[in-house]
C-alpha cells in the first residue's frame, strides 16, 4: 500500500450488502512504508475535503424521544442497602433524529449526554419516557423483543483502545454481530468482514490481526466498522473522534459523512468539542446536568443562542483565528462547577452559575420553549447575548408574576408544548407573542 | 511569602541574574535504545523562551514535544537514554547536571503541570500534604505551619472555594478543573521562573480550561514566569502562545510568532494541522482536509523530509528532494519565522491552493 496521496487506489467501495467477491483485484504487493500505512488502502474521496453537513427540514424523524428520564439509585452502605436518592442523570428529553441526518448533543462532562446515547442503545433501561423507532417504543420492549432492533441502532464508542477485546481478532470482532444476528451463514461472514474493512479503509487481508497492531485512528475505524456491521438505520457515536490525535481525527469524521451520505444512516453525535458537532451537524442540542436547555439548527445555535449556557459554552472554545487579533477574546466566565445531580437546583438547573439569575428562576422551572422555526430555548429570560430582557419572557405563558409566584391577576397558564419536534407556531421572544412568520416580530 | 530569602534552600542562587532568556535549548537530541533499536525521540531541536514569554508547542502524539520538555527537567533516566546537545535553564546546564543538583532546581527554579491531573497526584496522600511537601523540599527551614499557611494561599490564589477546608482533601474528592488546579498550585508554590505545561486542559471541558488558562495567564502576568504549553489544540495556542514551535517527527519543522504559524503557515504539516481541525467560527462552507497516513515510525524515519510520505505538496519540488534530503530550517518570509520545507514559493501556495479549501472568507482578508 502506498502512502501517496496523490496514487488512489483502484479500490471501489460496494454497497453494504453486496459480496466482498466482487470488489476485484487488490494491489496488496507493495512495500510498507512504516508499521501503520499497510493496514490502510485508501477509499476514494477520502482525502478530498469534506463541507459541513448539510440541514434536511422536510427530513422524517427516524427517532423520537420524549421526555426520557433516567435516574440511577444512590444506595446507603451498610448490611440493608437502602435507596437513599437518585442520581438524576437525564430528566426529561426530548428530540427528533430526522432520517439520514445528524443531531448533536454537547454538554461539559456530568450533563448527561453520554447517558442518553446508552438509553438509546438500550444499555441502560430508561425510568420514564418514550422512544419511538419505527413505530416501537425502545424504551418499553423487553430484552428478547429488543434483540432484532439492535441492529437497527448501533454505537461507536470513545475510547478505540478499551472498547475492542484485545483477545479477539478484527475479523471476530468485526463478524460478531452477524453470527450473533445468524444474519449470514458462517461462510460468508469472512467476506463480508473483509468488505466491511474496505468499507472504514482499512486493508481487508488484516482480518486475522489483532487491535494492538493497529493504530488508535485505525482502531476507531474498527470500532466503526463493527457498528456497520448489520447495516444499522441509526448510529449513536459517542464522542467517536475525542481520543484520536487531531490529524486522525478528521480522518475519521469524513469517513463518518461519507458513511453517512452513502448509507443513508442517521447520527446522534456525542461530543463535547463544539467544533466538531458544529462540522458534523445540522442541528445540535446543549445538555446541562440532564436536561436540554437549548436546541437549534447549527446556524441558529452557534451565530444567536438565546441560552445564557450555550453563550458561555460557546464563548470559551478557543479559536483559531485570534492568532490575527492576539490575546485572548473577551469571554463570559462561568464560576464554579456543575452542581450534583443528585440534589439538582431547584428552578431552572443552572441558575447557580447564571450571570441572568432572579428569583423567578428558583420558583419555576422554565420550559423548553419554541422561540422560532427551529429553535428552542429553557430560559426565563432567553435572548441574545447583550439583549436578555430585563423581566421575564415565559410569566405570562406560565401564569406568574415576575418573580415567580402565582399570578393572581394575570392570564392563567397557557399549555406548553415540550414534545420533541417543532411546531409551525411559535413564541416571539421580542414580541412576547405566538407568531408563524419567519423571520418578523 | 512567609519566609526570607535567607530562609530559603539555596534556592535563589538559581534564580536567573541576567536579562537573558530562561530558557534556552541547543541541538538537543534524545535517544531511547529499545530491543528494536535506537530510537531518536527529538532531534536537533533548538528554541529559547524569555521570561514573561509563552512558547506553545504543537505536535501529534509522538512528534516529540513531551520528550524534549522532560528533559528541561532533566526526567529521562540516564540509564535509559541519551541526551546531547545543551539546554540552559537560568544559566545552569541542566545535560549532564549532578542529580542532587538537578533536583534544587526542579520544582524550584522549572516546575511542570502533567496532562492527567489524577495520575499525577498521589492518591493516598491529602492535597495539602502533596503541596507542602512540594514547598518543604525547597525551604528546608520553613515549619509544618509555614507550609500548612502556604498550602491553603496557593489552594485559594487558584480559585478553589474554602482552601481551608479542602486542604485536607484527598485528590479523589476534587472534580476534574479542581485537580487541575491543585496541579497548577503545586508547580507555582514555589514561584517558578518557568513552567512548563503539558497539555494542561486537553481533559477539561471548555469552560473549565478556559478557566485554566485564564488562570494560567493570570499567574503568568503576575510572576512573570516564562511559560511553555504543550497541546495540539490550535486555538489554545492562538489564545495563549507568543511564539509557537510545530514538531513533527521528533523535529522542529515550523518556529515563529503565533500570528505567523497561524496565519501565513510555511510547511505543508502546519497547513495540514489547520485544515483537519474544524474551527467554530469558520463559514460552514470550509472543508476539512485530513492529513493522509499515520505519524511515522520513529524506528525507521522516513528517508529526506520526515513529512514527505504525507505530504500532498511533494509534486511541487523537482527532483524528488523531499525524499532524498532532509529540508534545513530556513527562513521563511517574516522575521524569525524559520520553516523545514523544500517547497519554493509555500506562501503562494497556501494563500492560493489551501486557504480557499479551509476558510473561503479569509482569502480576501488575508490580500
Amino acid at each position: 500500500m502506498t502512502q501517496d496521496p496523490n496514487v488512489r487506489s483502484q479500490v471501489e467501495p460496494t454497497e453494504v450488502g453486496a459480496n466482498a467477491a466482487e470488489t476485484g483485484e487488490r494491489d496488496l504487493e507493495a512495500e510498507p512504508h512504516d508499521a501503520y500505512s499497510d493496514h490502510e488502502v485508501q477509499v476514494p474521496g477520502a482525502l478530498e475535503g469534506h463541507v459541513a453537513s448539510r440541514l434536511d427540514p422536510d427530513a422524517p424523524a427516524v427517532l423520537e424521544v420524549e421526555d426520557l428520564k433516567m435516574y440511577f439509585p444512590v444506595k446507603s452502605s451498610g448490611l440493608v442497602r437502602r435507596t437513599i436518592g437518585h442520581v438524576q442523570a437525564v430528566d426529561g428529553v426530548s428530540f427528533q433524529v430526522p432520517k439520514g441526518g445528524s443531531l448533536g448533543l454537547v454538554g461539559e462532562s456530568g450533563c448527561g449526554k453520554s447517558t442518553t446515547g446508552r438509553l438509546i442503545t438500550r444499555l441502560y433501561t430508561p425510568t420514564a419516557g418514550s422512544m419511538m423507532f419505527e413505530g416501537q417504543d425502545l424504551a418499553k420492549l423487553s430484552n428478547r423483543a429488543m434483540k432484532p432492533l439492535r441492529r437497527d441502532v448501533q454505537m461507536i464508542f470513545q475510547d478505540p483502545y478499551t472498547s475492542l477485546n484485545p483477545r479477539h481478532t478484527v475479523g471476530a470482532i468485526v463478524g460478531a454481530p452477524l453470527a450473533v444476528h445468524n444474519v449470514v451463514p458462517k461462510n460468508k461472514i469472512l467476506p463480508r468482514v473483509q468488505e466491511l474493512l474496505e468499507v472504514v479503509g482499512l486493508n481487508p487481508e488484516h482480518y486475522n490481526r489483532y487491535p494492538n497492531e493497529f493504530s488508535g485512528g485505525q482502531r476507531q475505524r474498527i470500532g466503526i466498522a463493527r457498528a456497520l456491521t448489520l447495516n444499522p438505520k441509526l448510529l449513536v457515536a459517542d464522542e467517536p473522534v475525542s481520543a484520536l490525535d487531531v490529524s486522525i481525527q478528521a480522518q475519521v469524521i469524513n469517513l463518518l459523512q461519507d458513511l453517512q451520505r452513502e448509507f443513508d444512516i442517521a447520527f446522534l453525535f456525542i461530543a463535547h468539542d463544539l467544533a466538531v458537532v458544529r462540522h458534523f451537524c445540522p442541528e445540535v442540542a446543549v445538555m446541562y446536568l440532564g436536561k436540554i436547555v437549548e436546541i437549534a439548527d447549527r446556524e441558529t445555535l452557534y451565530a444567536a443562542p438565546y441560552h445564557p449556557y450555550t453563550q458561555a459554552l460557546l464563548s470559551a472554545v478557543p479559536d483559531v483565528k485570534q492568532a490575527a487579533i492576539g490575546g485572548r477574546r473577551e469571554r463570559i466566565r462561568l464560576e464554579g462547577d456543575v452542581p450534583s445531580p443528585i440534589n439538582p437546583p431547584s428552578g431552572c438547573r443552572f441558575r447557580t452559575r447564571c450571570p441572568l439569575a432572579q428569583e423567578i428562576c428558583a420558583k419555576v422551572e422554565p420550559p423548553l420553549l419554541q422561540v422560532g422555526p427551529r429553535h428552542k430555548v429553557a430560559c426565563h429570560f432567553a435572548g441574545e447575548l447583550g439583549q436578555h430582557p430585563a423581566t421575564p419572557v415565559t410569566a405570562g405563558l406560565l401564569g406568574v408574576d415576575d418573580q415567580g409566584s402565582p399570578s393572581a391577576s394575570g392570564p392563567a397558564a397557557t399549555e406548553v408544548s415540550t414534545g420533541p419536534g417543532y411546531a409551525k407556531e411559535w413564541f416571539d421572544v421580542k414580541a412576547r407573542q405566538m407568531t408563524s412568520q419567519a423571520g418578523t416580530a | 511569602m512567609t519566609t526570607t530569602p535567607s530562609e530559603t534552600h539555596a534556592g535563589q542562587a538559581e534564580r536567573p541574574q541576567s536579562d537573558g532568556p530562561i530558557l534556552e535549548v541547543e541541538d538537543l537530541s534524545v535517544t531511547f535504545p529499545t530491543q528494536d533499536g535506537p530510537v531518536t525521540a527529538v532531534k536537533n531541536l533548538s528554541y529559547t523562551v524569555e521570561m514573561g514569554q509563552t512558547l506553545g508547542i504543537v505536535g501529534e502524539s509522538g512528534s516529540g514535544k513531551s520528550v524534549s520538555s522532560l528533559a528541561v527537567l532533566g526526567l529521562h533516566d540516564a540509564k535509559s537514554s541519551k541526551i546531547t546537545g545543551s539546554i540552559r535553564v537560568a544559566g545552569t546546564e541542566v545535560v549532564g547536571l549532578s542529580e542532587s543538583r538537578m533536583r534544587r532546581l526542579r520544582g524550584n527554579t522549572v516546575s511542570m503541570i502533567f496532562q492527567d491531573a489524577l495520575a499525577a497526584l498521589h492518591p493516598f496522600y491529602k492535597i495539602g500534604g502533596q503541596l507542602e511537601e512540594a514547598y518543604l523540599v525547597h525551604h528546608r527551614t520553613a515549619s509544618k505551619r509555614d507550609a500548612r499557611r502556604k498550602a491553603i494561599e496557593m489552594l485559594d490564589r487558584v480559585g478553589i472555594p474554602q482552601p481551608d477546608r479542602r486542604v485536607d482533601d484527598f485528590p479523589h474528592q476534587f472534580s476534574g478543573g479542581m485537580r487541575q488546579r491543585a496541579m497548577i498550585a503545586m508547580g507555582l508554590v514555589n514561584d517558578p521562573s518557568l513552567l512548563i505545561a503539558d497539555e494542561p486542559t486537553t481533559a477539561l471541558d471548555v469552560t473549565v480550561q478556559a478557566q485554566i488558562l485564564d488562570l494560567l495567564q493570570d499567574l503568568q502576568r503576575e510572576f512573570n514566569s516564562a511559560v511553555i504549553i504543550i497541546t495540539h489544540d490550535l486555538g489554545v495556542i492562538a489564545e495563549t502562545a507568543d511564539d509557537v514551535l510545530v514538531m513533527y517527527a521528533g523535529r522542529a519543522v515550523e518556529y515563529g510568532t503565533v500570528k505567523q504559524i497561524l496565519t501565513r503557515p510555511e510547511m505543508p504539516y502546519t497547513w495540514g494541522l489547520l485544515s483537519s481541525i474544524p474551527d467554530v467560527a469558520a463559514s460552514t462552507d470550509a472543508r476539512l482536509i485530513p492529513i493522509p497516513g499515520n505519524p511515522p515510525s520513529l524506528l525507521s524515519p522516513p528517508s529526506g523530509c520526515s513529512f514527505h510520505p504525507r505530504c500532498t505538496h511533494t509534486d511541487k519540488v523537482p527532483g524528488g528532494l523531499c525524499s532524498s534530503q532532509l529540508p534545513e530550517l530556513t527562513p521563511a518570509s517574516g522575521v524569525d519565522h524559520v520553516k523545514r520545507c523544500h517547497l519554493a514559493n509555500p506562501e503562494l501556495i497556501y494563500r492560493t491552493e489551501v486557504l480557499p479549501e479551509i476558510a473561503p472568507d479569509l482569502v480576501e482578508e488575508i490580500r
